[in-house]
């Protein structure tokens, strides 16, 4: 099982789901496998007037066993891109599981902290969802299933001008996109 | 829309009002000098029937105030008052209070319901007439002939084209740090007539004027696909700009308005590109493995200045339109990013990063002589006055409630003073002359 640095439980607000898809949100509780996504990518919260950065709108149960279980997501030094051995470790699991959950879709969020000019900042987000969509394939997850977007420094999770949240912030988070 | 009648309303006839002495003045400020010693203005209220009158006076005074090259004489010194444009001023008096230039004026509403509005510019030593103009518009267009006569004093002053009548476009940004909204903002380049353009249901992000003013480009999250957009300031309407497979980012014109400069991020990789808004006819100019985006036209197009961390961290590169002949520019100590062309062309500034503090600096085209004209936790994103004597950009502050706001300073690195905005405002865009 792995170790978890962090819960960031705490700093989602995975319920977003409207009452249509309640169902759906049930029966994934009990067959993470067959419970199909097919309209990827295509409502990330945007019905209820806001997305969600790092969480998901999708199922809270997936996304809960994505974090918890799995780990969402790794964390890169200043101005870097490269995956470090604990961020390789935490993709070897996600490939694991999504190999286990063949029906699930992921959006790699690219993020990047506060101190970097913003169109350097998207492109480095982008730099760093890319770095972990082509691990994934190395690890033989298919890139149909992967889509990948930059916010830059645009979504910080952790909001002081510290190093102690910048380090939060310069991340990359797999999310279940459907 | 409130914005759409801005080009509507510019109906705006001017004449040059006949000299009442001959004017051959030496009064001048000589701006090519550092730190200018303002010139002693003194702008009497108009000669009007109502408050416009004096309404006029107080934003000419305040527009050249803000450029630094002017000191408003005290009003209560005031010697002469309630003088029509018409009328001599007696100029001894002026120069016991050691105003050197003098502006006297009149505003009236015609019979056809029109304002007419005329000035003179004096030079009190010489007691000549340096400039006078009149103007016929709407009497609700009053600020901006304001802007126009603030303007044709600051060019006879100074020997170079104004800037007053312009505006700036601005992202403003509201709630928390970690789920901000951000949308387009406008306002005159006084902070005047601020409104926005957009909802704010997706981010919106760095705008950047038209160079005919009435469109700008800018990066939306729309339908979460960060892409390059084109908005109509008149019309309201908006197209995304090609049809790219990845993120596209960092957009800006090409100084004739018919191509968009940006780039355009696939797999992880950003390059920069240009589309031809006509033809839609796109066309790679890098292909670098390293971030390549910021891109900007030389004003004559011949050359674009850009970022690239192509050698490890971000330094500036000119290359020609064609994205051949890429040179280094910049050698100085830190990361250098956001160059943008002065429409001069003499002078490129950029964000520089230096020892965890974000500094605003400009450097000639070939990287040399770099000066640094402001520097703090984080300043980012400069843009530059149509004339080239000024510089916009954007000043964060720390921490969980820290936010931007909105800064001007001289391209000598004098001047510096807050341009407000009713909130958080960051990403700033300064219009062309809209004449």
């Amino acid at each position: 099982m792995a170790i978890l640095l962090f819960n960031f439980k705490a700093l989602y607000n995975a319920t977003r789901n409207n009452i249509g898809r309640g169902g759906a949100l049930a029966l994934c509780a009990f067959l993470l496998a067959a419970c199909a996504t097919d309209d990827m990518g295509d409502n990330m919260g945007s019905k209820a007037g806001s997305t969600s950065y790092g969480a998901s709108s999708t199922s809270a149960s997936q996304t809960g066993y994505l974090s918890e279980n799995v780990t969402d997501r790794i964390f890169f030094p200043t101005d870097r891109s490269n995956l470090n051995g604990t961020a390789r470790a935490t993709l070897i699991r996600q490939a694991a599981w999504l190999k286990q959950n063949g029906a699930i879709y992921l959006r790699i969020e690219g993020h990047a902290d506060e101190r970097g000019t913003r169109e350097y900042n998207l492109a480095l987000g982008a730099r760093r969802a890319g770095a972990v969509r082509d691990f994934l394939i190395s690890q033989g997850v298919s890139s149909s299933r992967m889509l990948t977007i930059s916010y830059g420094k645009e979504r910080p999770v952790s909001l002081c001008s510290e190093e102690s949240c910048w380090v939060k912030n310069r991340r990359a988070v797999s999310t279940i996109a459907r | 829309m409130k914005h759409m009648i801005y080009r509507l309303t510019l109906f705006c006839a001017f004449f040059l009002l006949a000299s009442l002495s001959l004017a051959n003045a030496a009064l001048k400020i000589d701006i090519t000098r550092g730190n200018v010693q303002p010139l002693p203005i003194a702008v009497l209220d108009f000669k009007a029937e109502d408050q416009v009158g004096f309404d006029l006076a107080q934003v000419i005074t305040a527009d050249l105030e803000r450029s630094g090259l002017f000191r408003p004489v005290a009003r209560n010194a005031y010697i002469e008052s309630n003088i029509d444009v018409d009328t001599r001023p007696r100029f001894r008096e002026w120069r016991v209070i050691n105003a050197l230039a003098l502006v006297t004026g009149s505003a009236t509403i015609q019979e056809d319901g029109r304002l007419r509005v005329s000035f003179r510019l004096w030079d009190v030593v010489a007691g000549q007439q340096m400039t006078g103009l009149q103007f016929f518009t709407r009497p609700d267009n009053w600020r901006r002939v304001s802007h126009l006569i603030a303007d044709a004093i600051y060019e006879r002053l100074t020997g170079e084209t104004g800037y007053f009548d312009t505006r700036i476009i601005s992202v403003s940004e509201s709630g928390t740090k970690d789920q901000r909204v951000k949308k387009l903002a406008i306002m005159d380049q006084d902070g005047f007539g601020y409104s926005e353009l957009t909802a704010g249901r997706s981010l919106s992000l760095t705008p950047r004027f038209s160079p005919t003013a009435q469109e700008v480009t800018y990066m939306s999250y729309h339908n979460n696909k960060p892409r390059v957009y084109l908005y109509n300031i008149e019309s309201g309407q908006q197209e995304v700009v090609g049809d790219f497979p990845g993120m596209t980012f960092a957009p800006r014109f090409s100084p004739d308005g018919q191509k968009i400069i940006m780039s355009l991020e696939r797999n992880g990789n950003s390059n920069i590109y240009t589309m031809d808004l006509r033809t839609r006819e796109t066309r790679r100019l890098t292909s670098s493995l390293a971030i390549d985006t910021s891109p900007c036209f030389a004003p004559d197009g011949s050359q674009i200045v850009f970022e690239s961390d192509r050698v490890g961290s971000q330094q500036l590169y000119v290359m020609e339109a064609d994205g051949s002949n890429i040179r280094r520019i910049s050698y100085g100590e830190g990361r250098y990013a956001t160059p943008v062309w002065s429409p001069r062309g003499d002078l490129i500034a950029f964000t520089k990063t230096l020892k965890g503090r974000f500094l605003i600096g400009v450097m000639k085209a070939d990287g040399s002589g770099e000066r640094i004209l402001t520097e703090g936790f984080h300043n980012e994103g400069p843009a530059w006055s149509p004339n080239g004597r000024v510089l916009v950009f954007f000043r964060e502050s720390k921490g969980e409630g820290g936010g931007p706001s909105l800064w001007t300073v001289d391209v000598t690195g004098y001047n510096e003073r807050p341009l407000p905005t009713p909130g958080f405002a960051s990403d700033p865009s300064w219009s062309p002359l809209i004449r």
